[in-house]
């Protein structure tokens, strides 16, 4: 059964016909091209394609398209500004937080909600937070370090890396 | 020689991959579509072992947006040939091992679940999977089995008519009369039965493939997850699909993670650029996680009897293995190597062990073929052997770390001969020793310990020690082993006319780095800014060639190919810059980017020679051809040999079973570091899987079934952030002797010494309850059963 959905996606009201079962995260990357949210397993477990619905962190695989009607979507592509990365993204970069970059988009908009929550997150926090997110690439360690950074930064504190 | 020493190498420059992959702009296989694309779902069998009487597409066929449906037969008709394994062993009686066809689609009998049985091809993803519960396959279920021991008994089920018993080879290497003779003369032999449990290995990345075919050229394209797409090329070219490599391009775009698993030739890979072929539109596949787990080639799954013998002055005199392998329901690419010459060869590890004897059966059972997985080989061979002599420690009441000491390879003995095949070129295994346990404050530990079981908790520390052989592989040696590849490198180096410069490289990177760390020696060799050097990998149509990236070889192989074709260009800039500056060849010098004149302030930059070549007016055309563009192949000369020795110290709720890692500290030796901060990502990134093998991961299968029981991510444990601590690093630098950088490779380093150190720390906290070994993964339950198993014993 096909029904149409209207949503804001990255600011831009959007409008799509998918069939009922369709996922938010296949009118992401599917319908709208943005394949910067991944899928990295079928049961809501890997977080790869985490994003924002009406600023809230969402796994967009848990979501039906159709759900999402009415709704503003965030995803990664719309998280820097311009060129300028966002001071999170920064701190990925500047802590070797990323390998292989396919769980990053999902680590980064939870990490941006963690930290709109709690604004200076303990090591521990951060790991329980994380738990809804996997990595095979980095043990999680710099991970650890470029979120407890990039917090800092959006303080408006500076932290050096490691 | 390239220059080396000048800024960029050992420098933490931040990646220049990042910023796409922050973005959400990377190009991974399945954010590609091509026009007119279909897709694939494949049918796989839910039974173990079963006979497969007929296969009923008809209903399917009828079904919306469905194109196609091909079963084996239909590959069959097309004489499409079986997947290839690429090592042959030999049995210790000289016959070569037993290599059962591996059917791309199967045909007449499915021999693990998740064997793939038909491929459903349609316009949507939906309407293809849709269309797929409407083919009727007639399977008998018959018995199974999927333990390598139960495999080897008589009246097991047999997974392939023609292999007897199970065997696919049972090979040795080393005497087993001297073996014999040195274990009787030991004062005393320590035993252990151990299994090295089988492991997902779960890049983030699901496999994928896309077949795409131009009719107007005959040239067929395969998009896929690899981590090597000359090798797909040459593999399915020649082997399965028959297609001669000017008409197959393989691209392997961003691939997210790969830890072995992404090295194979795989099914999907054959059938969606067949299928494409034959429909003549694109075919798009991607795996479900699901699919992920029933078929990305799994890791380890040893059985182990080991044993070693020790003089009355504690010395290693003798060690004797005897190891099952599991290989799975089909030979997978490299699966026979893996517990052959990646294995045994590494059983000396950091010892002068003198009498070294191995022997391996390998055995099909009805799971999911076995392969190379993040170390590969070398995590075995070293959680036995650390195992071992931690055991052997305890049994004479010594600290284990000077019974390391004690048998340790003398820094002064390099180039040092094991008695299993390899020669060690450097290291220097006391020092990363004195690293770590100085790091880890061992010399306090039982203070730590005393305090702990106040508060009534269980401590212990485990240290392991661990040696691997990398940079794979002189191909020479390979050869005579059974490989039937070789294992160079290549890599291309392209002046522009305005002095920017590409590098082609056969090495691939998904997650390691190396558009970030090949600049850097490209920065450095021919002394030119890193935003002046782009570096391409991954695609077989712009890159010479390229055996890929596994086995911690892409700088140590990769990188020394960039060095050799640098060294190429430098020699013809400096001819061209003798002929513009009037000077004879020998007098030129190549430092920081400049050709001079030895002793004169008369120079032309590398930008000047550049333009030169592409613009020859003033140019020896007698001597030289026009441009600037040279390729080299680099074949090693020895294996290299990163080693160190890692700490591990847990703390255990008697009461729960449950572990905290409350201290992790590793030490490794990598030769020469490009980048500090990229090399300790790749550390974390192994000891997070090492960790993962020793407390959490273990892919099991239903014994009588053969279903495979942890095929998600709500049954397989991965590691997640709030299992793991931070670790901490450090390092000590003795250089690779046989490549001009130094190097070693630092990429399974974490996965193979991890797995020990945990375990022996573990084993140190449950002493007391006379607990000698816990089995991987040593789970809360598995800790406290083996904690009160005096107490279960008893009622």
């Amino acid at each position: 059964m096909q029904k149409t959905v209207s949503l804001t996606v990255n600011g831009k009201p959007v409008s799509a016909t998918v069939e009922g079962r369709t996922l938010l995260v296949q009118l992401l990357r599917e319908t709208l091209g943005l394949t910067g949210t991944h899928v990295g397993c079928d049961t809501s477990q890997c977080g790869a394609c985490v994003v924002h619905v009406d600023g809230e962190a969402v796994k967009s695989c848990t979501l039906l398209a159709v759900q999402a009607e009415g709704r503003a979507v965030k995803t990664i592509e719309d998280v820097a500004d311009g060129d300028t990365l966002h001071p999170m993204q920064e701190a990925f970069r500047d802590n070797h937080a990323l390998q292989c970059g396919f769980c990053t988009p999902g680590m980064i908009m939870s990490a941006l909600d963690l930290v709109k929550n709690n604004p200076d997150p303990t090591d521990r926090e951060i790991r329980e937070y994380l738990e809804g997110n996997l990595c095979r690439c980095t043990g999680y360690h710099n991970i650890v370090l470029a979120i407890k950074a990039g917090a800092a930064a959006m303080r408006g504190e500076k932290q050096a890396a490691e | 020689m390239t220059e080396i020493g000048t800024p960029a190498i050992g420098t933490p420059m931040r990646r220049r991959e990042d910023y796409r992959f922050l973005t959400g702009q990377g190009t991974y296989t399945d954010d590609i579509n091509r026009p007119r694309q279909l897709y694939a779902y494949i049918l796989r069998s839910p039974h173990a072992s079963a006979s497969v009487g007929g296969i009923d597409t008809g209903a399917a066929a009828k079904a919306t947006g469905v194109v196609a449906i091909f079963t084996g037969k239909d590959m069959e008709a097309d004489g499409i040939g079986g997947l290839p394994c690429g090592w042959q062993i030999h049995s210790k009686d000289g016959s070569p091992m037993l290599e059962p066809p591996h059917p791309v689609l199967a045909n007449g009998r499915v021999r693990h679940v998740g064997d793939p049985v038909a491929v459903i091809i349609a316009e949507s993803l939906g309407q293809a999977r849709d269309a797929a519960e409407l083919v009727q396959i007639n399977y008998a279920v018959e018995g199974a089995v999927a333990d390598v021991s139960e495999a080897l008994k008589s009246g097991a089920p047999q997974v392939h008519a023609d292999v007897p018993g199970n065997i696919c080879y049972d090979w040795h290497l080393g005497d087993p009369a001297a073996i014999d003779a040195a274990l009787k003369s030991a004062a005393r032999i320590v035993k252990l039965d151990l299994v090295n449990n089988r492991l997902v290995p779960n890049a983030m990345e699901p496999r994928a493939a896309i077949g795409d075919f131009d009719r107007a050229t005959g040239e067929h394209t395969l998009y896929t997850t690899s981590q090597n797409p000359h090798v797909i090329r040459l593999l399915m070219g020649a082997f399965v699909l028959h297609i001669p490599e000017a008409k197959l391009r393989v691209v392997a775009p961003d691939v997210g993670g790969g830890f072995g698993s992404k090295i194979y030739h795989y099914a999907e890979e054959a059938i969606v650029t067949w299928a494409a072929g034959k429909l003549k539109r694109p075919v798009k596949w991607t795996a479900e996680r699901v699919e992920s787990f029933m078929s990305d080639a799994h890791g380890r799954d040893h059985v182990t009897h080991v044993e070693l013998g020790l003089d009355a002055q504690n010395k290693f005199v003798a060690l004797k293995v005897s190891t099952l392998a599991n290989m799975g329901a089909y030979l997978s690419t490299f699966a026979t190597c893996i517990p052959t010459y990646l294995y045994a060869t590494l059983l000396a590890g950091t010892y002068t062990t003198p009498v070294i004897y191995a022997e391996v059966k390998a055995v099909f059972t009805h799971t999911v073929p076995v392969d190379a997985y993040r170390g590969a080989g070398r995590p075995e061979a070293t959680f036995l052997l650390e195992r071992i002599v931690d055991l052997a420690a305890d049994e004479l009441g010594v600290d284990p770390a000077e019974l390391r000491r004690k048998n340790f390879i003398p820094t002064d003995a390099f180039p040092y001969q094991t008695p299993v095949a390899l020669q060690y070129d450097s290291g220097d295994y006391f020092s990363t020793l004195d690293l770590a346990t100085k790091a880890a404050d061992y010399a306090r530990f039982e203070a730590r310990r005393a305090e702990a079981a106040r508060r009534g908790k269980l401590r212990g520390i485990g240290i392991a020690t661990y040696i691997e052989a990398c940079g794979i592989a002189p191909s020479a040696v390979v050869g005579s082993l059974g490989a039937r590849a070789g294992l160079f490198e290549a890599a291309t180096v392209r002046v522009h006319p305005t002095g920017s410069v590409t590098i082609l490289t056969g090495s691939h990177s998904h997650g390691q780095g190396h558009e970030t760390t090949f600049a850097q020696l490209v920065a450095d060799g021919l002394g030119i800014p890193m935003e002046s050097v782009e570096i391409v990998h991954g695609d077989s149509a712009k890159i010479p060639y390229g055996m890929g990236t596994y086995g911690s070889r892409s700088l140590a192989v990769g990188g020394t190919a960039i060095i050799k074709a640098m060294d190429k260009i430098i020699a013809k800039g400096k001819k061209i810059a003798a002929h513009l500056l009037e000077a004879a060849e020998a007098d030129i010098e190549f430092k920081d980017g400049q050709f001079s004149v030895a002793g004169t302030d008369r120079a032309k930059s590398i930008g000047e020679i550049a333009l030169t070549a592409y613009v020859p007016h003033n140019f020896p055309h007698e001597e030289l051809e026009p441009g600037l563009d040279e390729t080299a192949f680099y074949d090693p000369k020895n294996f290299t040999f990163p080693s160190g020795a890692y700490v591990a110290e847990v703390e255990i709720d008697p009461d729960t079973g449950r572990l905290e890692i409350v201290n992790f500290t590793a030490s490794d030796d990598f030769g020469r570091i490009v980048n500090p901060m990229i090399v300790s990502g790749q550390v974390h990134g192994g000891l997070a899987q090492g960790i993962g093998q020793a407390l959490l991961e273990g892919c099991v299968y239903d014994k009588t079934t053969g279903q495979l029981l942890t095929a998600s991510y709500n049954d397989y444990a991965m590691p997640r952030a709030d299992d793991l601590p931070s670790f901490s690093l450090s390092t000590h630098a003795t250089l690779c002797t046989h490549n001009p950088l130094g190097v070693k490779g630092c990429g399974e380093a974490g996965a193979i010494g991890a797995p020990a150190a945990i375990s022996n720390a573990i084993v140190d906290a449950l002493k007391e309850h006379g607990v000698r070994h816990v089995e991987m993964p040593a789970t809360p339950e598995k800790i406290w059963r083996a904690i009160h198993q005096q107490q279960l014993a008893a009622e």
